[in-house]
């Protein structure tokens, strides 16, 4: 479904990322993880648009979307979250997840503001449709609160529901489980297995939590240091000396 | 439209329906009648600045450029009015794309500066080109819709209000929509928006292309009801006062516009017993004004009032 294909991208004089390859195949939950500094985060602004990649071509769907501009790609069908939560912070919830819906409606300036029936009609469908989404993910008794207000692990959840709302047909997760707790965590992994099962979602999630990643990843990809070094199921991963290493250090760095 | 909203807009509209059968001195109904015009003004300036997040110093351009055609239209090419307006909103509209697409590629003080510039602009071109030059051109017909004139202050009162009410709605419904949430959440997270799939440019511009449609009506009523025109009334001085309005009634709500342009435009007239000195204290109360509510005014009147009620539902569960 997504292929990355020989990605450099260096910022100044510091390589971020280094001839990456690799793919996400259809109704997988796959992993990118890696240490912190190893360009995971980076290679997810390059899949949304919001960098250009120096070289190499990001595939979806068969098509390059490596020069497509961040509201076209969501608009084909990739959604994502932030590391650092990228809520609308003054909105309530479910406003939150109805800005998710704008690119399935229609009604523009003088529509909406003449409330012509095209615009109340979708109104409604759009609140449905976010209440259902809220619903869920299990923050439907939340949903006029103000966005900010909620702990960060259901602003974790909210940020989900938004990017669900814009109907993808891969998501991204950016350190989903950032700043949880290790019964949110549990909670978080069961909802992201959900989400692929029920809605059918391929899912990108990028990690440090390996509890997380090792129990809800078909396919796993470590990068390090902007290059992969290690590709393959999560029991082969863990075996990987490369990725030991990596993690852990060499036997020999310890003495 | 929410509960409160609805009941909000309902008082608005008996205080305008109510307002000229307290006073019929037409020099209060003049006073109230340029309020009017002036909310306008800072209503569009308030979805601008307080929804969308971009800053405007040029509205005074867009309020220029809607009473000169306007005026222009109906007294040399005997357009109707309301034709006039129409048209005269449009030209804005073009005028405000043409700006915007340059212009909104900046942000925070260099789109201050640009949009400063193009007030500034069309200031001198009037000044150059408008008929009369400097001094201005006068004899322009009064307001009429289908025959019917509006030649008295208390129906010129009842028009720019009646204006005021029907672009109120149209904000509040866009507000709660679909578009307002987007002009909203564009404020509150760009790049989420874009993940999102919004197009913030177009958003942008269309928001921007709103304001000035909003200040051209306002400057075609305003030449209607004094039916003179020139230069002077366009300047910066009155971009300043028009964002001056929108903070001191709170940008982050429509209603704060409406307020503020009220008391932007009472204040000097309610100062003049203090003769030369009613500039000073003009100065001192909006900065004092600033100084304490930072938010503006209609935010704080909310809160005193939520609180008002918490206290009486408190009581009446205590009395029964």
């Amino acid at each position: 479904m997504l292929t990355i294909k020989g990605i450099h991208k260096s910022f100044g004089g510091l390589t971020a990322l280094e001839d990456v390859n690799f793919s996400v195949k259809e109704g997988n939950i796959s992993a990118l993880i890696g240490p912190n500094g190893a360009g995971k985060t980076t290679l997810m602004n390059i899949i949304t648009g919001i960098y250009g990649p120096d070289k190499g071509e990001v595939l979806f769907l068969g098509k390059a979307i490596n020069n497509m501009p961040p509201t076209k790609i969501a608009n084909i069908g990739i959604s994502r979250t932030f590391q650092h939560l990228e809520l609308f912070s003054t909105m309530t919830v479910l406003e939150n997840v109805m800005v998710g819906r704008y690119t399935k409606t229609r009604a523009g300036f003088i529509a909406s503001g003449l409330k012509l029936p095209i615009a109340i009609q979708e109104e409604r469908e759009s609140k449905l449709k976010s209440e259902e989404i809220l619903e869920y993910m299990g923050l439907l008794n939340r949903k006029e609160e103000i966005s900010s207000n909620l702990p960060i692990g259901e602003q974790r959840i909210l940020e989900i529901a938004r990017a669900l709302a814009t109907e993808p047909k891969l998501l991204l997760l950016d350190e989903p489980a950032a700043g949880l707790n290790i019964k949110e965590t549990k909670a978080l992994g069961e909802t992201i297995m959900r989400i692929r099962k029920e809605k059918g979602i391929t899912i990108l999630l990028v990690d440090h939590d390996m509890s997380l990643v090792m129990k809800i990843s078909n396919w796993i990809t470590v990068l390090n240091f902007g290059q992969v070094i290690s590709d393959g199921i999560a029991a082969d991963v863990q075996k990987d000396p490369a990725v030991i290493k990596a993690y852990l250090g060499a036997e020999d760095d310890i003495s | 439209m929410n509960q409160n909203n609805t009941i909000t807009f309902l008082i608005f509209i008996l205080l305008i329906l109510f307002f000229p059968l307290f006073t019929a001195s037409s020099y209060n109904l003049s006073v109230a009648i340029f309020a009017g015009i002036n909310a306008l003004l800072a209503i569009g300036l308030c979805i601008l600045m307080g929804y969308a997040g971009q800053i405007s110093l040029g509205q005074a351009g867009f309020y220029g450029i809607g009473a000169y055609i306007s005026a222009i239209l109906s007294l040399k090419f005997g357009l109707p009015v309301i034709v006039s307006l129409v048209a005269a909103s449009a030209v804005a509209a073009v005028a405000a794309m043409i700006l915007a697409v340059p212009a909104l590629r900046l942000k925070g003080h260099y789109l201050a500066v640009a949009t400063l510039g193009f007030g500034e602009i069309i200031h001198i071109l009037l000044n150059e080109f408008g008929p009369g030059g400097p001094s201005g051109f006068g004899d322009i017909p009064r307001f009429d819709i289908l025959g019917y004139v509006f030649d008295s202050s208390t129906s010129f009162f009842y028009l720019t209000w009646g204006f005021v009410a029907l672009i109120m709605l149209f904000s509040i419904n866009l507000i709660n929509s679909r578009t307002g949430r987007a002009l909203r959440a564009m404020h509150d997270s760009e790049v989420a928006c874009k993940a999102m799939g919004l197009d913030i440019v177009s958003l942008k511009i269309k928001v921007f292309v709103l304001s000035a449609v909003y200040a051209s009506i306002a400057g075609s009523l305003y030449v209607h009801y004094i039916t003179f025109v020139s230069p002077s009334t366009f300047t910066l001085f009155h971009s300043v006062l028009i964002v001056m309005m929108a903070v001191i009634g709170g940008i982050n709500n429509l209603w704060g516009g409406i307020l503020g342009a009220i008391i932007i435009t009472v204040l000097p007239e309610l100062l003049r017993q203090f003769e030369e000195f009613d500039v000073l204290v003009y100065g001192l109360i909006l900065t004092l004004s600033l100084l304490f509510f930072r938010k503006g005014l209609v935010p704080i009147i909310a809160e005193k009032l939520k609180k008002l009620r918490a206290i009486t539902v408190a009581d009446n569960q205590r009395n029964t």
